[in-house]
C-alpha cells in the first residue's frame, strides 16, 4: 500500500483513519444488535431490576415518620433520652399539631402500625390520640364561641385570615367551570401578626379545598386553629392589626387572659397515660431519620437501643432460627435430589435413545402437572389418615392409635420439595453425563480398575460438574420456596420466604419483607460467590 | 482361511460370533491365533467389526458364540479389569481431570504399587515415548500427537504382555502418523509385547505388522504376512482393498498347468494364474498390479498373450509415470513405469500393447 506509512495512521479507501472508520461499522453492528435484545432488555429492567431496587429501597425507606410528624421530629432533636425525663413542652405543643393533622389527613394510624413494629402498643396509642386531641382544641373553641358567634363562623374566619382577592376568586370561581380552583391564599401581613394561627389555617384551607373538594368560606375551622390563635394571642400584641375583622379578633385578645387553659402535655396525658412513658418519645426520635437500619436490624433478630443496636430477648428471635432452618432444610432438599437423581441421570444418559427418551418423559412429567395438586397429592399420602399410613398400619407395623406423623412439619416439607425439585436435579446432571463418553470408563477398566473405583476415581469427578449445575439451581430455588412450605410445612417447616410473605400480605410491614427479602439475596449471592471461589463457576455445565 | 489351532497359540480366538441386535452377526465364525510378541494388524472397512472383535477381546463385549483364549485359558466369563490387557483408545481416552503423570499412575494405584515403585515406572514409560518434561500437564494442554504418546505410555506403564489399540492415529495428521507408527513399532518390538492393532489405513497395516487379518462383513478374508497380501491376494475383496489394482472380468476357458487361458468379456484371451478358480466356464476377475503390467515386449515371454490398449491420460509423478489405458473395455486401467533414463513417455491417442507374466495375473472370485 503506498499510502500507508510506518509512522502515520493507517488509512481506510476514502481517506479516513482506519480505526475509526472500523469502529463506525462496527457501530452499525452493535446497535442492530442491541436493538434485537431491546425488547427483553426492557422487560427484565421493568419487571426484574425495578423491582429488586425498589425492595432495596424499601427496606431501608423510613420517611413516614418525618413526613407524617415534622415539627415533632425537629423538636425532638434537642432532647436526650439518657435524662430519663419527658421532652419538653415544645415538643408535645408540635405533636399536637401534627398529630391534629396526620389525624385529619387519616395518616395518624398508617404511622402508628409503622411505629408499632418497633414498639408494641404505639398504634393503639396513635388512634386513640387521633380521635382525643380535639378535646384539647375545643376548650378553646368553647371559649372564643362564648366571647362572639362569629368565632364559629366559617365566614368570619376566612375574611380574618385570606387574601381579599382570593375570596373574590373564590366565589367568582364555577365549579362545574373548565376554568382552574383557585389557589388558597393568606392575607398579607397576618403571618406577621398571627403566625401560629396563619399557618393552621392555610393547612386547614388547602386541606378542605383539595381533600374534601369543600370551600373554606363554608367551613368552621378546626378547632386546631383555635388552640393557634389562643397561642398567638397570649404571645402576640394585635392592637395594631387593622385588616377585615379587626374588632372580632382585638375583641378576643382582650378576652384570652381569663380563658381556661390547658396545656398539651395534660391534654396528651387524658388521652392515654403512656404519652408519660419516655420510651414512647424515644421509639419517634430513633425512628426520626429518613433512612434506617431499622428493618435490617430486624430482620437478624435485633433492636435499635441507646447504646445502639443490640440483640432482642431469648424469646422474641425468630428470623434467626428461620433462616437457619431455610438454609438447613435446602441443604438436605438438596443432598436428598442429589442422591435420587444421580442414579436416574446415569441410567438415562447410559440408555438408547428411544428408552431415554421414554423415561425422560417420566422425569418431565410433574412438569406438567400443577405445583398445587403435586403438593395437595403429598398431602394426602403423607397425613395421619393417609395412604402411607393406612399401609404402615394394615402391615401392622405402625399401631392405629401411634399413626406416624409426616405432615405439617419438616419431614412434609423435605419430601415433598425434594419430588417437585428433582428434574431441576436430574436435567443438568443428565446433559452433563450424556457428554461423557464411554470410553473414559473402558479405559479405567483395560487400565486395571474394578468398577467401583472406575466409577468413582474417572466417572465421578467428570459428572461432578452436573451436579453443581443441579446443586446451584435446586438450592438457589430451595431458599426462596414458598407454595410446597406453606402447604406442607405446617409450623415447623415452614421457610424464611412464608414469613416474607406473611409480612407482605397479612401484617403489612413490607420494610421488614424487603429487609428478610434482601438478606435472603444476600445469602444466596454469597453462597454463589463462595461456589465460585471452592468449585469455580466455569466447572457449572448447564448441558453440552 | 482359518488357521490350523496351534496350541503355544497367546491369543486365540475359536470359531467367535457376535450379534448386538440377535438378528444379524456382526461377527461371522471367527478364527483366529496369535503367537507371542506378533504384531498383528485388523484391517478392513469401516463396520467390518474390527472394533467388536477388539472389544470382545478386552472384554467390554461379551461373545455370542465361541471362545476367546488368553495364554491357552479362556477369557470369556474374565471382567476387563482382571485381563491385564493394555488398551489404546481411538480418542485416546485420557482421563481430563488428571494430570498426566496421574495418568500413568492410575493403572499402578489400583494395582496397589507403592509411590517410589510408581514414580520410577511412570518416568520410564514417559521417557520411552520422550514425554519425560509433561508429567504435570493436563491432557488439555498436549498437542494430539502428544496425547496418543501418553495413551500409549499409559497402555504400556503396567507392563502387559497383550496391547490392543484401535486406529490410535486416525486424528493425526499424515506426517506425525508416520512417525508415530514407527515409534509404536519400534516399541512393540523393543518390549517383546503382542499387539493386536486396528484401522482402516492399508498402509499403516503393511508398513507396521508382522501379519494383516483383512476384515469385511464379519469375516477374515485374508490372515498374511504384508507381502503376501499385496503380491498375493486370495481373492477379489482383498486385491481390492489393498493397494491399487487393475480388474478385468472374464471366462475361465481351460486350466491347465497351474495356468489359466480366460477369455475377456471382449473376446480377447489372456494368461492368469488361477486363484479360486478351477473348471471352465466360470466367471473370474482378472486382477493385475499397475507396476506389473509391461509395455517393453522384449520383457516378454515370446508366447506371452498381448493386449491391446489405447493411452488416455499419461500423468508425470517425479518417481514414476501414471499412465491410464483403455483396455478390454475398461477405461480404469492404470499402469506405472519407473522414472528411468531409456524410459518411454507414452503420448494420449497413442496405441500400445501389453502384458505381463502370468503369475503376476491372478484369477479371482467373480465378485
Ligand atoms: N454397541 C453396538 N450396538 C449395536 N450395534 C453395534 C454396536 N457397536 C457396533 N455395532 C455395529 O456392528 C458393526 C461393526 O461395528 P464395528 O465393530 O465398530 O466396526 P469397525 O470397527 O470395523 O468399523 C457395525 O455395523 C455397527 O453398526
Ligand atoms: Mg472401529
Amino acid at each position: 500500500m503506498s499510502d500507508t506509512t510506518d509512522t502515520g495512521p493507517v488509512l481506510a479507501a476514502d481517506g479516513t483513519p482506519l480505526k475509526k472508520s472500523l469502529s463506525r461499522a462496527l457501530r452499525m453492528q452493535k446497535v442492530r444488535a442491541l436493538m434485537l435484545i431491546a425488547p427483553l432488555l426492557i422487560f427484565v429492567l421493568v419487571t426484574f431490576i425495578a423491582p429488586i431496587v425498589d425492595m432495596l429501597f424499601r427496606s431501608v425507606e423510613n420517611q413516614i415518620v418525618s413526613e407524617t410528624l415534622p415539627r415533632t421530629t425537629a423538636a425532638l432533636e434537642e432532647w436526650d433520652p439518657d435524662t430519663g425525663e419527658l421532652p419538653s413542652d415544645e415538643v408535645f405543643e408540635a405533636a399536637y399539631y401534627d398529630i391534629f393533622i396526620a389525624a385529619e389527613r387519616k395518616l395518624h394510624t398508617r404511622l402508628g402500625t409503622r411505629l408499632n413494629y418497633e414498639q408494641t402498643g404505639v398504634s393503639s396509642l396513635f388512634r386513640k390520640s387521633g380521635r382525643g386531641l380535639d378535646d384539647i382544641g375545643e376548650v378553646y373553641q368553647d371559649q372564643f364561641e362564648d366571647l362572639n358567634e362569629n368565632w364559629d363562623e366559617a365566614r368570619p374566619w376566612a375574611e380574618l385570615m385570606s387574601d381579599p382577592d382570593w375570596i373574590a376568586a373564590r366565589e367568582a370561581w364555577d365549579e362545574d367551570g373548565a376554568a382552574p380552583m383557585p389557589t388558597y391564599r393568606l392575607q398579607s401581613g397576618i403571618s406577621d401578626v398571627l403566625p401560629r394561627t396563619a399557618e393552621a389555617y392555610r393547612i386547614f384551607a388547602e386541606f378542605t379545598q383539595r381533600e374534601d373538594e369543600d370551600s373554606p368560606l363554608e367551613e368552621e375551622p378546626w378547632s386546631m386553629v383555635h388552640t393557634a390563635l389562643f397561642q398567638d394571642l397570649t404571645e402576640q400584641d394585635v392592637s395594631g392589626y387593622t385588616g377585615p375583622q379587626a374588632a372580632m379578633l382585638q375583641g378576643a385578645a382582650g378576652a384570652v387572659g381569663e380563658f381556661e387553659t390547658i396545656s398539651f402535655r395534660d391534654g396528651f396525658v387524658e388521652i392515654d397515660e403512656d404519652w408519660l412513658d419516655p420510651e414512647v418519645w424515644q421509639t419517634i426520635q430513633t425512628y426520626s431519620p429518613n433512612y434506617t437500619t431499622g428493618y435490617f436490624l430486624n430482620a437478624v433478630d435485633m433492636q435499635k437501643t441507646p447504646d445502639g443496636p443490640a440483640l432482642r430477648d431469648e424469646d422474641e428471635r425468630i428470623y434467626g432460627l428461620l433462616f437457619q432452618r431455610t438454609m438447613f432444610m435446602s441443604l438436605v432438599i438438596t443432598f436428598s435430589c442429589i442422591l435420587l437423581a444421580y442414579p436416574v441421570a446415569y441410567l438415562l444418559s447410559t440408555l438408547p435413545m428411544r428408552k431415554a427418551n421414554l423415561l425422560m418423559i417420566l422425569v418431565l412429567l410433574p412438569f406438567w402437572t400443577s405445583l398445587l395438586v403435586r403438593t395437595s397429592a403429598w398431602k394426602v399420602m403423607l397425613q395421619q389418615q393417609g395412604v402411607i399410613n393406612d399401609v404402615l398400619v394394615w402391615l401392622g407395623l405402625v399401631a392405629d392409635e401411634s399413626r406416624l406423623v409426616m405432615i405439617n412439619n419438616q419431614f412434609g416439607t423435605i419430601v415433598a420439595m425434594t419430588h417437585i425439585l428433582l428434574p431441576f436435579m436430574i436435567l443438568p446432571m443428565y446433559s452433563v453425563m450424556s457428554t461423557i463418553p464411554p470410553s473414559y470408563v473402558r479405559a479405567a477398566k483395560s487400565l486395571g480398575a474394578s468398577n467401583w473405583t472406575a466409577f468413582w476415581r474417572v466417572y465421578f469427578p467428570q459428572s461432578v460438574p452436573g451436579i453443581g449445575a443441579g446443586s446451584i439451581l435446586v438450592f438457589i430455588l430451595a431458599i426462596g420456596y414458598y407454595i410446597t412450605p406453606e402447604i406442607v410445612g405446617g409450623t415447623t417447616g415452614t421457610f424464611i420466604s412464608n414469613r416474607i410473605a406473611y409480612h407482605i400480605s397479612s401484617s403489612l410491614n413490607w420494610g421488614l419483607a424487603a429487609a428478610l427479602g434482601t438478606l435472603l439475596l444476600v445469602v444466596v449471592l454469597g453462597l454463589y460467590w463462595a461456589y465460585d471461589r471452592i468449585v469455580g463457576i466455569d466447572n457449572v455445565k448447564l448441558g453440552g | 482361511m482359518a488357521d490350523t489351532l496351534r496350541n503355544d497359540a497367546f491369543v486365540a480366538f475359536e470359531r467367535v460370533q457376535k450379534s448386538y441386535d440377535g438378528e444379524t452377526l456382526v461377527v461371522k465364525d471367527l478364527n483366529l491365533d496369535m503367537p507371542k510378541g506378533e504384531f498383528l494388524t485388523m484391517l478392513g472397512p469401516s463396520g467390518s467389526g474390527k472394533t467388536t472383535c477388539l472389544m470382545m477381546l478386552a472384554g467390554f463385549e461379551t461373545a455370542t458364540h465361541g471362545e476367546i483364549k488368553l495364554d491357552g485359558v479362556s477369557i470369556n466369563n474374565i471382567p476387563p479389569h482382571k485381563r491385564g490387557i493394555g488398551m489404546v483408545f481411538q480418542n485416546y481416552a485420557l482421563f481430563p481431570h488428571m494430570t498426566v503423570a496421574e495418568n500413568l499412575s492410575f493403572p499402578l494405584e489400583v494395582r496397589g504399587l507403592g509411590k517410589s515403585e510408581r514414580e520410577g515406572k511412570i518416568k520410564r514409560a514417559l521417557d520411552m515415548v520422550q514425554m519425560g518434561e509433561f508429567g504435570g500437564r493436563r491432557p488439555a494442554q498436549l498437542s494430539g500427537g502428544q496425547q496418543q504418546r501418553i495413551a500409549l505410555a499409559r497402555a504400556l506403564v503396567f507392563e502387559p504382555e497383550l496391547v490392543l489399540m484401535d486406529e490410535p492415529l486416525g486424528a493425526l495428521d499424515k506426517q506425525l502418523r508416520e512417525h508415530m507408527q514407527f515409534e509404536i513399532t519400534r516399541l512393540a518390538h523393543e518390549l517383546g509385547i503382542t499387539t493386536v492393532y486396528v484401522t482402516h489405513d492399508q498402509t499403516e497395516a503393511l508398513t507396521m505388522s508382522d501379519r494383516v487379518a483383512v476384515f469385511n462383513d464379519g469375516r477374515i478374508q485374508q490372515l498374511a504376512p504384508p507381502d503376501q497380501l499385496y503380491e498375493s491376494p486370495d481373492n477379489s475383496f482383498v486385491a481390492q482393498f489393498i493397494g491399487e489394482n487393475n480388474t478385468l472380468l472374464g471366462t475361465v476357458k481351460e486350466v491347465k498347468g497351474g495356468y489359466a487361458l480366460v477369455e475377456l468379456d471382449d473376446g480377447e484371451v489372456i494368461d492368469c494364474k488361477p486363484v479360486n478358480v478351477s473348471k471352465p466356464g466360470e466367471r473370474t476377475l482378472v486382477s493385475i498390479r499397475p507396476e506389473r503390467v509391461e509395455i517393453d515386449k522384449s520383457r516378454l515371454h515370446p508366447d506371452a498373450h498381448l493386449l491391446k490398449a489405447e493411452v488416455l491420460e499419461f500423468i508425470y509423478m517425479g518417481d514414476i509415470f501414471r499412465t491410464r489405458l483403455r483396455v478390454a473395455g475398461n477405461e480404469d486401467f492404470v499402469i506405472k513405469t519407473r522414472n528411468a533414463p531409456d524410459q518411454k513417455r507414452l503420448r494420449p491417442g497413442e496405441t500400445i500393447e501389453i502384458g505381463w507374466l502370468p503369475d503376476d495375473c491372478r484369477a479371482l472370485d467373480a465378485p
